[in-house]
């Protein structure tokens, strides 16, 4: 069967569902691409700048844009895919609306959900004022003001690895991966801004594993004296002036400290996406012990779902960066074409 | 602060207290150095409130201080706690008032215990037999004493004679809470509100017209521990966190502090005499000492109970301020004046005479 | 009262352990860093304190006394500079080039100053 004749839809619009829609189309395969936000784009939609050089993200989203400005692509977005269902004839896709979709294959890629910082109670993230998350953080820097809540500059900044990453209280012993670079390019970052906030970023162990990541963590502090204090930040709270005090083992000096700070960022880590959870589960789609989905070999299957026609890219199999995650998205076409050939 | 995140928590905390029928246990420590804490939850259980809380004069201490000092095996303590199931067993109890936050952690770990390790309970019901011929049933709810009265706090706000509010200037009292460690530090849900933003005191002080202060080392042990106060050489440990407490919380003038735990309010209280020996610093308003109240206490000065009923004179920190600040009218000539007349025994040193 | 001094009570109040940043003194980082920018460098591999002479034998170590100065934490400091015999070794370690026996020398430096009240 001619390429143009068959269709594949993609559950999840954000980098890796528009990076696969996007080489399908180009193979002329015809596309449909389910977005349940008002736009595609994902979490990239809200970052400023992207590790590890700080390029701007928009340079990436409109790439991402002119990926999916196809023919063969349809985009229906505020939709998710509620169920995947096989029929003799072929697959057939459940959406929110309570339509369906038939489809030869589908490419699951509903990414990740950003850890839900108020579950750490011992930071009291949404009860004092300027405990603020890495992402809320991304949209000061668009607005170019990083400020307190109170609209004041601030003059000490800190910044928490590993808030719902490698944390069994929270259920996630994983790694989230990017959050150690993100804490270091947004410590610089607000160092450009405001060369006299001093910053400092607290961590268990610096994961910097990607190109160039490590000569970031360098840069930090030989260019822009970025503080490192290695320690999981154990309580926070407020003094009489209404600045965060927070407890934290310097591991390296093996004793406590105890530091103000104007504002604490927390680095929230990735999480399995709810709705990609509730697709597996109404799908037969089996997931890890770390809720995201399980492939059918974490060396050479894992693009594979091990149901027929059903193909995952993204974050919705482990946390990745950009770069591994459009290689992933890449990675699920060469398998979804392959299965589709061999059918 | 925005108020509604810890509404949030404390939303996800709730436990089942119930409404009547209580089998009470004491505390070893509240017993003796609050020894009117314990007579007012009664009375306000009973008298005012018309409930059933029933006492057995068998019941002994849980050991929990010989537990914690490692000197009382975990089995031991187990078949002790049993026996005082046994014993509410017999009277046709299935509600257990716990005053002391020691014992209330030492029955929610032993509960947690026989749910994950059955085996550990078969061997206790077989130990308490061979030493008692008794059985029990496991209680149908645990309550820490606190729980009880914080479920009936807007009752007593109804009753209440006296709000804490400053008659003086209208304002609310600053009040600090503390929260005896074994509460919820353990076993989060079995506290009210968690462990890190506990809601069981913060709810009583609203209710009863109070602001709460939220201050650094709001979740700082007070030092108490076992081992550490119980050999002399180490209670530099102790005081040391209750000072880093009292230096935390000196900024805002707390007009006072109120603890669900016995060994905590203790503890807070004479230290602030050793403190003021040792380093000559007095804590609170005009340096007159910082008063450490049960919440029995406090529940009692609101429905307007006679302060030396209570036994506010056998603190440390007297609390003569206090009272006049609430408009409650106390003589302190009285402190010691027993009711038949005679003259009851005279704390020396206390804090703010 | 300090601690080991008797009283009447038979305790005393413990020191604090804690450091404690908001009240600690960074003069002295201020004053490596400053003239030996290589230092902020520094990411606590232990490399100088594994190949060092001198902490083979005293309580001298280079990687920890790194993390004293970025701290401010001063009073351990006075009696760890004097340890070092300037040889050279922990520079040959070094994974990112920061010249330590330099950073040592201008700690020793910077106390002598601060003793002075000239920091």
């Amino acid at each position: 069967m001619k390429s143009t004749q068959l269709h594949i839809m993609v559950a999840g619009g954000g980098v890796a569902g528009m990076e696969a829609a996007g080489t399908l189309a180009e193979m002329g395969y015809r596309v449909t691409l389910v977005e349940k936000g008002d736009e595609p784009g994902g979490h990239l939609l809200q970052w400023h700048a992207l590790f590890p050089d700080r390029r701007p993200a928009e340079e990436v989203r409109s790439y991402l844009r002119k990926r999916i400005e196809h023919r063969n692509i349809s985009i229906i977005t505020k939709t998710t895919v509620e169920k995947i269902r096989h029929h003799i004839s072929g697959l057939e896709v459940n959406l929110s609306g309570g339509t369906s979709e038939k489809a030869d294959a589908v490419i699951v890629s509903t990414g990740f959900d950003l850890f839900d910082a108020s579950r750490k109670e011992e930071y009291g993230y949404g009860i004092y004022d300027n405990v603020i998350t890495s992402a809320e953080l991304e949209v000061m820097f668009n607005r170019g003001r990083v400020a307190k809540a109170d609209g004041t500059v601030p003059s000490r900044i800190g910044l928490i690895h590993c808030v719902g990453s490698r944390d069994e209280k929270v259920n996630n012993n994983h790694c989230s991966k990017v959050c150690c670079v993100t804490a270091v390019k947004q410590a610089i970052e607000i160092r450009k801004m405001l060369p006299s906030c001093e910053v400092f970023c607290f961590y268990m162990d610096m994961r910097m594993y990607g190109p160039y990541y490590e000569e970031l963590y360098r840069e930090s502090q030989e260019f822009y004296n970025v503080n490192f204090i290695r320690g999981k930040v154990s309580e926070a709270s407020v003094n009489i002036n209404n600045r965060l005090v927070i407890k934290v083992e310097d591991t390296l000096a093996g004793r406590p400290l105890k530091m103000e700070l104007d504002i604490m960022v927390l680095m929230a880590g990735m999480e399995m996406a709810a709705s990609g959870m509730k697709l597996a589960e109404a799908s037969g789609m089996k997931r890890g012990i770390n809720r995201f989905l399980e492939t059918t070999d974490h060396h050479y299957g894992n693009n594979l779902s091990g149901i027929k026609g059903v193909f995952y890219a993204g974050t919705c199999t482990a946390p990745m960066n950009i770069t591994d995650t459009i290689s992933h998205a890449r990675a699920a076409v060469a398998e979804t074409v392959r299965y589709l050939n061999g059918r | 602060m925005k108020p509604e995140g810890k509404k949030r928590i404390w939303a996800e905390y709730q436990k089942e207290i119930p409404d009547d029928h209580f089998f009470y246990v004491r505390s070893c420590i509240r017993q003796t150095f609050f020894a009117g804490s314990e007579q007012c939850f009664l009375k306000i259980m009973r008298d005012d409130l018309g409930k059933d809380v029933f006492e057995d004069p068998r019941h002994t201490t849980c050991t929990g201080i010989g537990y914690h000092g490692d000197i009382v095996p975990f089995e031991t303590i187990q078949t002790v706690v049993a026996r005082h199931f046994a014993l509410a067993t017999e009277a046709g109890y299935k509600n257990i008032a716990i005053s002391c936050v020691t014992s209330f952690g030492i029955y929610t770990e032993i509960l947690e215990t026989w749910k994950h390790f059955p085996e550990t309970l078969e061997r206790t019901r077989e130990d308490l037999y061979r030493a008692t011929g008794r059985t029990f049933e496991i209680p149908e709810t645990i309550s820490h004493a606190s729980d009880i009265i914080y479920k009936f706090r807007d009752q007593i706000a109804r009753k209440a004679k006296y709000n804490l509010v400053d008659i003086s200037t209208g304002k609310p009292l600053k009040v600090v809470e503390h929260i005896g460690c074994h509460y919820s530090k353990m076993f989060p849900k079995s506290g009210i509100g968690g462990a890190e933003f506990p809601h069981v005191l913060v709810g009583m002080v609203e209710a009863w017209g109070g602001d709460i202060i939220d201050y650094p080392e709001r979740r700082h042990c007070c030092g108490f521990g076992f081992r550490q106060y119980l050999v002399q050489a180490n209670r530099g440990y102790s005081i040391s966190a209750s000072r880093k407490k009292f230096e935390s919380m000196e900024p805002y003038q707390p007009d006072l502090i109120i603890g669900n735990c016995p060994g905590c309010a203790m503890f807070m209280d004479r230290w602030q005499y050793t403190i003021k020996e040792m380093d000559g610093i007095t804590y609170g308003k005009n340096g007159q000492g910082i008063p450490v109240l049960t919440y029995e206490e406090l529940a009692g000065l609101v429905m307007g109970y006679n302060p030396w009923e209570l036994g506010l004179q056998y603190h440390n920190v007297q609390s003569m301020p206090l009272l006049r600040r609430m408009g409650i009218k106390a003589d302190p000539a009285e402190r010691f004046l027993a009711k038949d007349g005679t003259r009851l025994p005279e704390p020396a040193n206390l804090i703010n005479e | 009262m300090s601690a080991g001094q008797a009283n009447r009570f038979g305790f005393v109040i413990n020191p604090s352990r804690l450091i404690d940043y908001d009240t600690s003194d960074r003069k002295v980082r201020e004053y490596i860093t400053l003239r030996e920018p290589s230092f902020t460098l520094c990411f606590a591999c232990g490399g100088c304190a594994a190949t060092c002479t001198a902490g083979q034998h005293t309580s001298f170590n280079l990687r920890r006394m790194n993390t004293y100065i970025r701290r401010g934490e001063i009073e351990p400091l006075r009696e760890e500079v004097t340890r070092c015999m300037l040889c050279g070794k922990c520079l040959l370690v070094c994974p990112r080039g920061v010249n330590t026996r330099n950073v040592v020398s201008l700690a020793a430096e910077a106390i002598r100053k601060l003793e002075r009240n000239e920091l």
